[in-house]
């Protein structure tokens, strides 16, 4: 425990968090992902946008950046491509991520840049008390949504991986194993990489559509889950309407910053006084 | 190594002053008139070890600007109306966090779309006000080509010192206007520097001294492990809404620049002394004006000239004095009476204040600025 504490800053806890809330479970795998494949924290930046799961970067002893609503890829793409060597965590919501912030989502997915982002889903902005988000299940109920919400939501996943993305990948707050490995996976991957983490909020959706408290919310989403390897070998009619849970997608692409270092040193081919600056510091452990 | 001669545009020279100054990284999203920047870093910044990305909106362009700068390295983007609409939160994070940027704005006609490859002077107002709250800004407004390359290098050292946005606000004629520019031998160039902390011991990112001080700025990734939040912060950088905490920070913020308004004014004058009639403007307008100043000048008209190169901090105090003789102020601009705005309210001293304002995509003519001045005097 005391090990995993030395990656917060103490003095910044507690955390603002409801209880029963799925961003400390989230934040508590990242950490563990980041203390089993011994990052350097000098060297590790994490990046968040606005609402609850952003306000995480808060408690993290590490270069942190919390940034606009929706802008934290970008920042983040910022930090990756001017310093190539730092290791770039996104940390973002479900609001942040796919409603104010879809397009720099997708396009960082498409650059394929060595950055990893965790989108904490809950279905829902906390931070503003239970709006709907595109992440509400149509049918499901929000505080702008008192009918019923009539429009569909993401698949954020596939999304992710039709624009580019080169590792994705979701798990649960329930799973949390499952979490903690394929964050360290994603960390890993040269590339875009992507963990949805479904996460509950039991004091705004769990209770707008009386699923109930935290671990109702939480058996709610086990409930709608289903391991893509053990969905393998299911019949069609057993993993209609489950979410799919695993490892989802992975594929060797070249990486931008990377890509962008080759076009100096062609550059450089011709004219050798041009100059090749791949950072002033960096992460020892480079991604596979 | 000598001085450099060219033929350059304003863009241009935009561009080479940036680079001169130590940019590495730039984000921009295709917007006419400022344009030729993006192509000419794209170009440029790979041959220095810099770095150029073309992202998917203005927006993503001054984040990433933003999260390059943290890194340490020297940032701009360049953009026009619609884009510099869209980078004002941007901005306002920029203020709250200390983060030195520089933004090339190349006004164009406004509102919306407007008339895209036409010259207008609207964002003198937006440079200041387009983001929310009290927040430090600081903005400069080159009338020539060398002008060009002397502010914007002047807005690097600025916004590195003060770790504060500075905007180059530039329009579409200055930045695609050719002229022949002499340049200083480039190793006569000292390179900005921001003000940098000397260990992580005990470091506190927004630890400054009350008086305006500027905080130092460790970059990422040096071991500082710092919060940069654009929630209102103490000195450690932790989120706070202690009242007594947002209220010293906003001050200082706010302060760190206004207390400087009298050394950041930069300005030409002409004549002012005896001056029966002052005639104040900037950027391509003053141009015109200028021409129109010293014709009628000629033709014995007590007229002078001030063209004011800071716009923000509006140099109130020595606006003030340099009009002090003047009987009437004019003031040519390419928008209905912006900067007219601030001469009324707080450089005038009582002296009437003619708005000469247009709004149909033309450069004044030095005629029409000499037919005012006579229909003033």
């Amino acid at each position: 425990m005391a090990e995993f504490l030395s990656y917060f800053r103490r003095d910044r806890l507690p955390h603002i968090w409801c209880p029963g809330c799925g961003n400390g479970t989230v934040t508590g795998a990242l950490v563990r992902a980041i203390d089993k494949l011994g990052l350097d924290k000098n060297n590790t930046v994490i990046v968040s946008g606005i609402g609850c799961s952003s306000r995480s970067v808060g408690y993290l002893d590490f270069d942190t950046l919390h940034t606009t609503h929706g802008r934290a890829i970008a920042f983040a793409t910022g930090v990756k491509l001017a310093n190539p060597k730092l290791k770039v965590v996104v940390i973002t919501g479900d609001g942040d991520c796919a409603a104010i912030g879809g397009n720099h989502f997708i396009h960082a997915a498409r650059r394929n840049i060595d950055i990893t982002v965790i989108i904490i889903n809950n279905d829902t902005y906390g931070m503003t008390n239970g709006q709907a988000s595109p992440m509400t299940p149509r049918g499901m109920f929000g505080t702008t949504a008192p009918y019923g919400n009539i429009e569909y939501n993401f698949d954020l996943c596939e999304l992710a991986k039709a624009a580019g993305a080169t590792y994705v990948a979701r798990a649960t707050t329930y799973h949390y194993v499952l979490l903690e490995d394929l964050i360290a996976k994603a960390i890993m991957h040269k590339g875009f990489s992507v963990v949805e983490a479904l996460s509950q909020c039991p004091t705004y959706f769990g209770r707008k559509n009386k699923i109930g408290g935290a671990v109702e919310t939480l058996n709610w989403i086990k409930d709608q889950t289903i391991n893509v390897k053990a969905a393998a070998s299911l019949p069609q009619e057993k993993r209609e309407g489950k979410i799919l849970i695993g490892e989802l997608y992975k594929s060797a692409k070249a990486e931008f910053t990377e890509q962008y270092l080759e076009l100096i040193d062609r550059l450089r081919e011709a004219d050798p006084s041009y100059i090749r600056n791949e950072g002033e510091s960096g992460c020892e452990l480079n991604s596979d | 190594m000598a001085e450099i001669i060219k033929l350059m545009q304003g863009n241009e020279a935009c561009t080479m002053a940036a680079i001169a100054a130590g940019l590495r990284f730039y984000a921009g999203y295709p917007i006419t008139p400022s344009t030729e920047i993006a192509e000419m870093c794209s170009e440029e910044l790979p041959k220095v070890g810099g770095r150029f990305i073309q992202m998917e909106d203005e927006i993503g362009s001054i984040s990433a600007c933003i999260g390059a700068s943290l890194t340490g390295v020297k940032a701009m983007t360049a953009t026009s109306g619609p884009g510099f609409s869209l980078m004002q939160e941007a901005i306002g994070y920029a203020g709250l966090c200390e983060i030195p940027v520089v933004i090339i704005d190349v006004q164009r006609v406004g509102p919306s779309t407007g008339m895209p490859t036409s010259p207008a002077q609207g964002d003198v107002m937006q440079a200041r006000w387009g983001t929310h709250g009290d927040h430090p800004i600081i903005a400069l407004a080159p009338g020539n080509v060398r002008e060009c390359f002397e502010l914007t290098f002047r807005a690097f050292e600025l916004s590195e010192k003060y770790r504060v946005p500075v905007i180059v606000l530039t329009d579409e004629v200055i930045g695609h206007m050719r002229e022949k520019v002499v340049l200083p031998d480039p190793s006569s160039y000292t390179i900005p520097m921001r003000p940098m902390p000397e260990s992580p011991e005990g470091y506190k990112p927004y630890a400054a001294d009350p008086n305006g001080g500027v905080p130092p700025m460790a970059p990422f990734g040096m071991g500082y492990r710092w919060h940069c939040t654009g929630l209102t912060h103490d000195e450690n950088g932790a989120p706070t809404s202690k009242p007594s905490v947002a209220e010293a920070l906003t001050r200082r913020l706010y302060l760190k620049i206004e207390n400087r308004t009298s050394e950041l004014a930069d300005y030409f004058a002409e004549q002012l002394e005896d001056c029966d009639l002052a005639v104040v403007s900037f950027g391509s307008s003053a141009m015109a004006s200028l021409s129109a100043v010293r014709r009628a000048r000629n033709e014995g008209y007590k007229v002078g000239m001030l063209r004011l190169k800071t716009i923000w901090p509006f140099p109130t105090k020595t606006v003030k004095s340099l009009l002090a003789h003047a009987k009437k102020i004019l003031v040519p601009e390419m928008n209905l009476g912006q900067l007219a705005l601030e001469i009324e309210r707080s450089a005038g001293c009582g002296q009437p204040v003619i708005r000469l304002g247009k709004a149909n995509g033309e450069l004044f003519h030095p005629d029409e600025v000499f037919a005012a001045i006579k229909e003033a005097l």
